[in-house]
């Protein structure tokens, strides 16, 4: 990348380590943590949105709607999530694939599932056999997405749920005493006050998010993980820089980030909470007007 | 081959008693539910030892985390810090490369000779991972636990005249666990949980002996069909969950045995999944 970096194994001290450490693996390496917070910011809402609808589909009034959101909500209990990232991604994906192929290829006569295997004609394959690399990479991180989407939005689903059931029971009745219809209570008055509830669950959920996001490395993305690995592991002279066994410094760097996302995480709720406690019929919220007064 | 014969080749596989071979071809729901119950065995053993040692370190870390000095107070804290804000995944690694680093042939330490060896294998080096994760997580149950016990509870013991050692030993202790003990069985669960890491985490598995989890994947990857091992597991994880709540629930009705029937505490599993 720089012309004092031509030849690595003339060079040594700190240009080494400089030289080292802005190699194009490094880069890859210091673009996949980009990769990671892409992750977070797009599964965080997207999750929340699931949870919302899981949570209003389990208040409903209407029993297989109200099952249906109750179902999704159990059911991550009692499994380890783990099962889940496995499952779904797999699952999702000859789902996607099977779908295609009753599509593109009706008149395909053989059966998908040959004993062992999960067949579907060629062109209904998901990416198509020969398109670029970088699809089949984005699809392995769609996937990923959607598979966390699935298992926090049930989470979010069962904190969201138990945040609607904690607003003050009086505060819908005097809505409806106004004269205010179902959905009118719902956004007016319910949506608004059960954040302040939800913000606890929420931000524990945050925080499990985070630190959920190394097992993209199992989902097959390649993530900061795979690099901490394939970078720290001992290179021999036959590589431009030569080292040994180094892994053990990259996972404490990935630990250290880990550690410096919480930490930064803690702060930010907390002051959020603060914000949003404030004018709620709370005992945060009688602190702070009692501490303005 | 009969189921019955099934489960007297592979009920014990993941210890490494039984067939050698693990089925190659014609994966009956038998072999499957046989194989993935025999890992289980690890599940059970990680969790339980990891418990068990756990709650003796994490009820002398939420102390320390209480202690008024500094030099007790501040390595506790940092201790629950880092095992509580560092995913489980990463610790593995991290702590499999750091065993891997020690010398292969022992350490001599003042004349004795120890081998190190036996430490990279998952049955000690993921248990005492384990083991200080969960210390840390139920560290931090006891710690605001022993916050919030009632400052009455504290009176009412020190107008007893009870001080220091058996004010701790009738009073504190016992109602720390008490308050405690509803959100430490979720830690429990979760733990359970968590062991199913274990072997997608660095740690090998030698000579396929592995977890559920493990035997799950081995399934799922011959056949390409997800649907039949990974329900199984889960199958197998809610009754692991089930006898886990049912265990700590005794232990909570002793602990609340004082308190009329209508102020007891009932547990509730809250989602905390991974770490």
């Amino acid at each position: 990348m720089f012309d004092a970096c031509a030849d690595p194994k003339s060079i040594e001290g700190l240009t080494w380590a400089f030289c080292y450490l802005t190699s194009a693996k490094h880069l890859d390496f210091y673009r996949s943590f980009l990769t990671v917070i892409a992750l977070l910011a797009i599964t965080a809402p997207v999750a929340l949105a699931m949870g919302f609808a899981g949570a209003t589909a389990a208040r409903s009034h209407i029993p297989p709607v109200s099952w249906l959101g109750r179902t999704y909500i159990w059911m991550v209990r009692g499994v380890p999530d783990i099962v889940f990232f496995l499952f779904f991604v797999i699952a999702l994906d000859q789902m996607i694939e099977w779908t295609k192929h009753q599509f593109v290829c009706p008149d395909w006569s053989e059966p998908i599932r040959q004993g062992l295997e999960f067949k579907v004609c060629p062109q209904a394959k998901v990416p198509l056999g020969a398109s670029a690399q970088i699809w089949h990479q984005a699809y392995g991180f769609l996937l990923a997405v959607v598979t966390f989407a699935i298992v926090f939005g049930a989470f979010a689903a069962n904190v969201l749920y138990g945040a609607m059931n904690a607003v003050p029971r009086a505060q819908l009745e005097t809505a409806e005493a106004y004269g205010m219809s179902h959905r009118q209570v719902f956004r007016r008055v319910l949506v608004p006050q059960m954040w302040v509830y939800a913000l606890p669950g929420l931000g524990n959920l945050w925080m499990i998010l985070i630190k959920a996001t190394p097992l993209l490395f199992l989902l097959g993305v390649k993530d900061i993980v795979y690099y901490a690995r394939e970078l720290g592991g001992s290179k021999t002279q036959a590589y431009e820089y030569p080292h040994g066994d180094w892994r053990l410094w990259y996972f404490l760097g990935l630990m250290v980030f880990y550690l410096c996302c919480t930490r930064l995480s803690e702060i930010g709720l907390a002051r959020l909470t603060r914000r949003l406690s404030h004018g709620q019929a709370t005992a945060a919220g009688e602190a702070l007007r009692k501490a303005a007064a | 081959m009969t189921c019955w014969e099934t489960i007297q080749a592979y009920g014990l596989r993941s210890i490494g008693i039984g067939e050698n071979l693990l089925p190659k071809t014609d994966f009956t729901l038998c072999q499957q539910f046989t194989l993935i119950g025999s890992g289980l065995i690890w599940n059970i053993y990680f969790g339980a030892l990891a418990l068990f040692f756990g709650f003796f370190l994490a009820n002398a870390v939420a102390l320390a985390k209480a202690a008024r000095n500094p030099w007790v107070r501040k390595p506790a804290e940092w201790f629950v810090f880092v095992f509580r804000g560092s995913p489980l995944f990463i610790q593995f690694f991290l702590a499999y490369e750091a065993l891997v680093l020690l010398p292969k042939a022992g350490i001599d330490i003042l004349g004795l000779h120890v081998n190190t060896s036996w430490t990279t294998r998952a049955w000690a080096g993921a248990l005492f991972v384990l083991f200080l994760n969960t210390a840390a997580y139920s560290a931090e149950i006891f710690y605001g636990a022993l916050k919030s016990i009632p400052k009455g509870d504290l009176e009412a013991a020190e107008a007893y005249g009870l001080t220091g050692w058996n004010r701790f030993i009738r009073i504190e202790w016992p109602t720390m666990l008490r308050l405690g003990w509803p959100a430490y069985t979720n830690e429990a669960i979760f733990l359970f949980h968590a062991t199913t890491l274990v072997f997608f985490s660095g740690f090998p598995a030698f000579a396929q002996k592995g977890d559920a989890l493990y035997y799950a994947n081995y399934f799922a990857d011959k056949t390409f069909n997800p649907f039949v091992p990974y329900p199984i597991v889960a199958f197998y994880f809610i009754l692991l969950t089930l006898a886990v709540t049912a265990v700590y629930g005794a232990v909570n009705t002793r602990l609340n045995r004082h308190l009329p029937s209508n102020r007891r505490q009932r547990i509730r599993l809250r989602p905390n999944l991974i770490r």
